[in-house]
């Protein structure tokens, strides 16, 4: 943790030992703790955390969407190509890439995610950095993955 | 101690470390198939039935589907006890949110029945 981030913990104007320690009661006391998400003003790396979140919900959804092209795709001939027919259409086009675009964040968070767990990216500036290149780079791949759709 | 009954491995240490493992498997699988995809842009269904008839390809389909069911199961379920409480949603939390929770373990149980009719199937 970068030096500016101790300094609101403990701001070098507190004058005493008795004044850290008053410090330290006031973290363990009983106060109201506000922990509503819907009140708290989020920063950036919230964001990035409720998005993976609600793309990780997408794709638990979108597997009995992706089950059925599969099972359809290699059950004949006739079901491949009905698959490739449905891949055609706008619509069906737009589920693919909104899939995609979902799987390619998730990905991208999750590396983002076992990078931090070997202690990489973990202060507040560096959370703050990874949550702004994890947005960047899901976003080039989501415009890739377009492309590629269409 | 064990405070919630329904986490998969009755210890936040196991289920952060089958996330993670799950998570690599599912990369690397997904990342194959969309290379494949990107890779053969005229495949046709020869060669698609060829790759999934495989061995080492339903062995690895298989493990995806292992993956994906533990991943599924842990991600849903921490969603579910962080929004599903008696703050956001009242005193019927408890119940929804074991309601919620069973569906997401059924409907998992059943994509991953049907995933491997899918591959041992055709």
């Amino acid at each position: 943790m970068g030096s500016g981030c101790r300094k609101v913990l403990f701001p070098t104007t507190l004058p005493s030992v008795s004044g850290l320690s008053s410090v330290k009661k006031a973290v363990k006391s009983q106060r109201p703790v506000n922990l509503d998400l819907r009140t708290i003003k989020l920063p950036i790396t919230a964001y990035t955390s409720i998005l993976h979140r609600v793309s990780g919900v997408i794709l638990f959804l979108g597997i009995a969407l992706l089950l059925l092209a599969l099972d359809t795709s290699l059950s004949s001939e006739e079901g491949f190509a009905t698959v490739q027919a449905y891949l055609g259409s706008p619509l069906v086009k737009l589920v693919i890439w909104a899939l995609l675009s979902a799987l390619l964040y998730h990905l991208v968070a999750g590396i983002r995610h076992l990078i931090m767990d070997t202690g990489h990216g973990e202060t507040l500036q560096g959370g703050k950095l990874g949550s702004k290149i994890v947005l960047v780079v899901s976003a080039v791949l989501i415009v890739l993955a377009g492309v590629w759709v269409w | 101690m064990v405070t919630n009954v329904t986490n998969f491995s009755r210890s936040g240490l196991y289920d952060w470390m089958a996330q993670r493992v799950s998570a690599v498997v599912l990369a690397v699988y997904f990342l194959f198939l969309l290379g494949y995809l990107v890779v053969n842009p005229g495949l046709d269904y020869a060669q698609w039935h060829g790759l999934f008839s495989s061995s080492w390809m339903r062995i690895f389909s298989l493990l995806a589907l292992v993956a994906l069911a533990v991943h599924a199961w842990v991600g849903m379920w921490t969603i579910s006890t962080d929004y599903l409480t008696n703050m956001a949603i009242g005193k019927w939390a408890t119940a929804v949110r074991f309601l919620f929770q069973a569906i997401c373990g059924i409907a998992m149980f059943a994509f991953f029945v049907w995933g491997v009719q899918i591959l041992w199937g055709f």
